[in-house]
């Protein structure tokens, strides 16, 4: 235990990767293994679920502290977090344990939970006053099933692919497949690379570069790129990056960052059986429907499922689009040119649409139509391909690539993708063989008008802001933004809001309309869920308007002048209410 | 009542005097100099013997400055008048007033703990005292100095393997010199901030002895990357000055840093909670120590602390001043949310 909470204290208290990244292997090479297993599977998110129940932990801590709970709810307040504030509450510190990580969990932390109450209790009492105060922090988060702290699977994984010498990638496959915390299996974990990694391995993503400078008239994007033919154009779309590879009979999917994705998406894992062997596409996944993409938040939805079930894969539809081909037959084709990646790409997905269509039963299809008529028109897209071929944009001119750029928005996209035809595929993000060029995004000026609390390491100010454009007099909400601000800019805000509240509701504290600020959003729907009738798309601070008064925010009606017209979309913005 | 609070500050009116006035008065008793108690403007002010130098530079020149030694004591229109040492800042007082038996002590900011750069807090008995309560809450309780001093020096010299600078943030008067005088100047070279190295002679002169201390001169600066340590005001965060010390490990010293949130939000590497306030269980026992019947809270916490008070037993209130305003305070008096241009 010792150990682990010096482990956290480090990692809690640097704000540089490496220097995370370093503590950590530190840790993994000389922890007991034993230990060690306990550590990644908390730091990997694998914490038990609470073991004592909320209202059990406030009554017993008040009785053990001598504080009374409306104390402790003005401690929680200005702590933010239960965990932390109930290690700080104790006046006395113990002298720390000499037990070990596996020895809190084994003869406390998972024996705890079924405890009855009065023997719970004390075990939890005399754990708290055996511990210091540090340990007594992590305990508390391990009791509350809250063990989050500043590091990121991404990190550990790196930390674990260092000791053990193997590739990140392959490490986040061995994290995420099935093992337990024990030290057998941790050693396991740790043995070098095998035939059994090569499976589910991932390339390299290659990147695209931002094109930043403005592009006024066809002249000037000529003058940086040539000739228009040496460059396929595609959509940008908006989704999540991912290779779907398929191999030894086996389907996995990875997102960018070393992130396996695989049972988020069964569809297709299953779709991945109609690919030859020895595959590796590059594209997109995204919400989809029919033949159209929806908007980023119904994917985020599906990602916040813990099952996918066969309703949520009816509910959130998703599509793979392809658009890039880096293995075939088993072989590493990334060095080929682009045209001939391309080429070889539309066989692949062609001769796997075929395969699908001949083995997927026609009675299936006639079953899942006729159910369609007591659901909704949603089942259709269940049982279509979802591996589909990502566009080309045929353009003869930059102009026409200009003219199309400014339909994005309208086609539920954030941009265009440009990259040369002779280009083969690199590694990471070298400049000058692809671009993004996005869409610029819409700005408003709105007032704020309610406040909450934020989450995480915001858990005490106010950064979740709503604001209200004018309509007829009044600021109507419009949009919830919680990011686009500086530190130093929160704390004023957060200021602003405990001086100004006019009312709270909750944890919502309505305040004085008085600060302006700059919002920037990819799009403006309808919907019928807000009160505007309208919701907007990504919506970020851009800036505070400190030179603009309330009276010369926007109105719903310019708002309202930038709505696209996309048919059949849900609305779901991104924020925490859905 | 001896005391009332008026919307000028304390008042007695049995002495016709105000204690840490907001606003201009004919005669000013003053706990401390930081600059939400010391306000410029009055006709006359009493303060502390030892600290008339740092009052003399928050005040003015011009400024009528009547001093009193800890041991002495005067007489206002037959009430009698005494400092008592506050621990806080150099120079920083209790306030005790007297008159016909009845004994009101006003605390000022205080803290518990003894250091070297300001003479020791002592309880006093009276029948109401009137503290401050910026740390409030039973979550703030301070580890003793020694342990965190031990922790800010090993941290400098784990920086320095590192090969990092060493940049220490902290307001200028109190917790400036206190960081100073914890220091152990032969890790290596110390450098100040402009903003925070006037009140150092003061002290000096006080008797107060500090390491040695560098100047940031552009040769010596670029020399000492990644040896030095840099003590600068919060305000110097992310500043081009900061740049000159090259690659950098940033940390804050107050009591509010007893939070993590509160770090992790200014994205800072360490916080360490040293704080020059009085903490929750110092609080309860002052309270105790000096006898008093009823409290009177002001600062930070006031609700909390009243409520504790009075649900065990003691006549306890809450006064609003205007300490806690938005002004340009030097202290850790404000939460964490409220301390912009609280340095210049
Ligand atoms: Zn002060
Ligand atoms: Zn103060």
């Amino acid at each position: 235990m010792q150990r682990f909470t010096k482990l956290f204290c480090e990692l809690d208290q640097t704000t540089r990767t490496n220097e995370k990244v370093a503590v950590l292997e530190n840790y993994f090479r000389e922890a007991p293994p034993a230990d060690a297993a306990w550590a990644l599977a908390f730091l990997s998110g694998r914490t038990p679920p609470r073991v004592i129940s909320t209202r059990n932990l406030w009554d017993w801590a008040s009785v053990e502290t001598g504080f009374p709970a409306w104390l402790m709810e003005e401690c929680y307040e200005s702590v933010g977090d239960l965990a932390e504030m109930l290690a700080l509450l104790f006046q006395d510190s113990g002298g720390g344990t000499l037990l070990t990580l596996s020895q809190i969990v084994s003869e406390r932390l998972l024996p705890i939970r079924e405890l009855a109450d009065i023997s719970k209790r004390q075990l939890l009492v005399q754990t708290w006053r055996e511990l210091n105060r540090p340990e007594r922090l992590v305990w508390n988060k391990l009791i509350t099933g809250e063990f989050r702290i500043g590091v990121s699977k991404t990190l550990v994984v790196r930390a674990l692919a260092n000791v053990a010498k193997v590739e990140p990638a392959i490490m986040a496959h061995r994290v995420l497949g099935k093992w337990q915390p024990t030290a057998e299996d941790f050693k396991q974990l740790l043995k070098p690379e095998g035939q059994s990694d090569f499976t589910a391995r991932p390339y390299p993503f290659f990147l695209a570069s931002p094109i930043e400078i403005k592009l006024k008239s066809g002249e000037s994007i000529a003058d940086e790129f040539g000739d228009v033919n040496d460059w396929q154009a595609e959509w940008k779309w908006d989704g999540i990056r991912a290779q779907l590879i398929h191999r030894a009979g086996e389907t996995s999917i990875w997102s960018r960052g070393e992130e396996m994705v695989t049972d988020s998406f069964p569809e297709l894992v299953n779709a991945g059986k109609f690919l030859s062997e020895g595959t590796v596409l590059d594209g997109e996944i995204l919400a989809w429907r029919g033949d159209r993409p929806l908007i980023f938040g119904e994917l985020q939805r599906r990602l916040g499922r813990k099952k996918v079930s066969d309703r949520t894969q009816r509910d959130f539809p998703i599509a793979f689009l392809a658009y890039d081909l880096l293995e075939k037959d088993g072989s590493d084709i990334r060095a080929e040119s682009l045209e001939i990646r391309r080429t070889l790409l539309e066989n692949v997905l062609e001769e796997s649409a075929h395969r699908f269509a001949s083995e997927t039963p026609s009675e299936q299809t006639i079953t899942q139509q006729s159910l369609a008529l007591f659901t909704d028109e949603t089942t259709e897209s269940s049982n279509a391909f979802c591996l589909r071929l990502s566009p080309v944009l045929s353009v003869a001119s930059w102009e026409e690539l200009e003219s199309i750029r400014s339909r994005a928005r309208d086609e539920g996209v954030e941009g265009i993708m440009l990259k040369r035809r002779a280009s083969s595929y690199g590694v990471g993000r070298p400049r000058g063989d692809w671009w993004k060029w996005k869409i610029n995004p819409h700005v408003i000026d709105a007032v704020l008008i309610y406040a909450q609390r934020g989450h995480g390491r915001r858990a005490n100010l106010y950064t979740d802001y709503t604001f209200g454009v004018w309509d007829k007099g009044e600021l109507v909400p419009v949009a919830k933004a919680y990011s686009g601000l500086t530190d130093e800019e929160i704390r004023k805000v957060d200021h602003f809001v405990r001086k100004n509240s006019l009312e709270k509701h909750g944890p919502v504290r309505i305040v004085k309309p008085e600060l302006v600020f700059e919002l920037a959003f990819e799009a403006v729907l309808e919907s019928t869920r807000h009160k505007s009738g309208i919701a907007v798309r990504f919506p970020r601070m851009n800036r505070w308007r400190h030179d603009k008064t309330p009276a010369e925010a926007d109105t719903i009606e310019n708002l309202r002048a930038l709505t696209s017209s996309r048919p059949g979309l849900s609305i779901h913005e991104l924020t925490h209410d859905t | 009542m001896l005391l009332q609070n008026t919307e000028r500050g304390l008042f007695c009116s049995a002495g016709d005097f105000y204690i840490d006035p907001w606003k201009p008065v004919d005669f000013a008793v003053v706990t401390h100099a930081h600059s939400d108690h010391a306000r410029w403007g009055s006709k006359h002010y009493l303060v502390s013997k030892i600290g008339e130098e740092i009052f003399r530079a928050r005040l003015g020149p011009q400024a009528n400055l009547q001093t009193l030694s800890f041991s002495e004591s005067i007489a206002r229109n037959g009430v009698k008048l005494s400092l008592h040492p506050a621990g806080h800042i150099l120079g920083s007082a209790q306030i005790r007033v007297e008159f016909q038996g009845e004994v009101w002590v006003v605390s000022g900011d205080y803290k518990i703990e003894s250091d070297n750069t300001c003479d020791a807090f002592e309880p006093i008995r009276c029948h109401t005292f009137v503290t401050e309560s910026t740390f409030g809450l039973p979550i703030y309780k301070w580890s003793p100095q020694k342990e965190i001093f031990a922790e800010i020096n090993e941290w400098w010299r784990d920086n320095q393997q590192k090969e990092r600078t060493s940049v220490l943030f902290g307001y200028s008067l109190g917790k400036t010199q206190r960081l100073l005088a914890g220091l152990e100047g032969d890790i290596g070279p110390i450098f100040l901030h402009g903003a925070v190295a006037n009140f150092i002679p003061a002290y000096q002169r006080a008797g107060v002895r500090f390491p040695a201390i560098s100047v940031t001169k552009p040769e010596n600066v670029r020399a000492t990357r990644g040896k030095a340590m840099v003590i600068a005001p919060p305000s110097a965060d992310n500043t081009p000055w900061l740049r000159k010390f090259g690659e950098c490990s940033t940390a804050f010293a107050s009591g509010w840093m007893q939070v993590r949130g509160t770090r992790r939000r200014r994205a800072l590497d360490r916080g360490f909670a040293l704080s020059d306030h009085v903490d929750w269980p110092g609080l309860m026992d002052t309270i105790k120590a000096t006898g008093a019947e009823k409290i009177w809270a002001t600062h930070g916490y006031t609700a909390p602390v009243v409520r504790w008070l009075r649900e065990n037993g003691w006549d306890a209130d809450a006064i609003k001043t205007e300490y806690e305003g938005e002004s340009e305070t030097e202290g850790e008096d404000l939460p964490e949310t409220t301390e912009q241009n609280r340095e210049d």
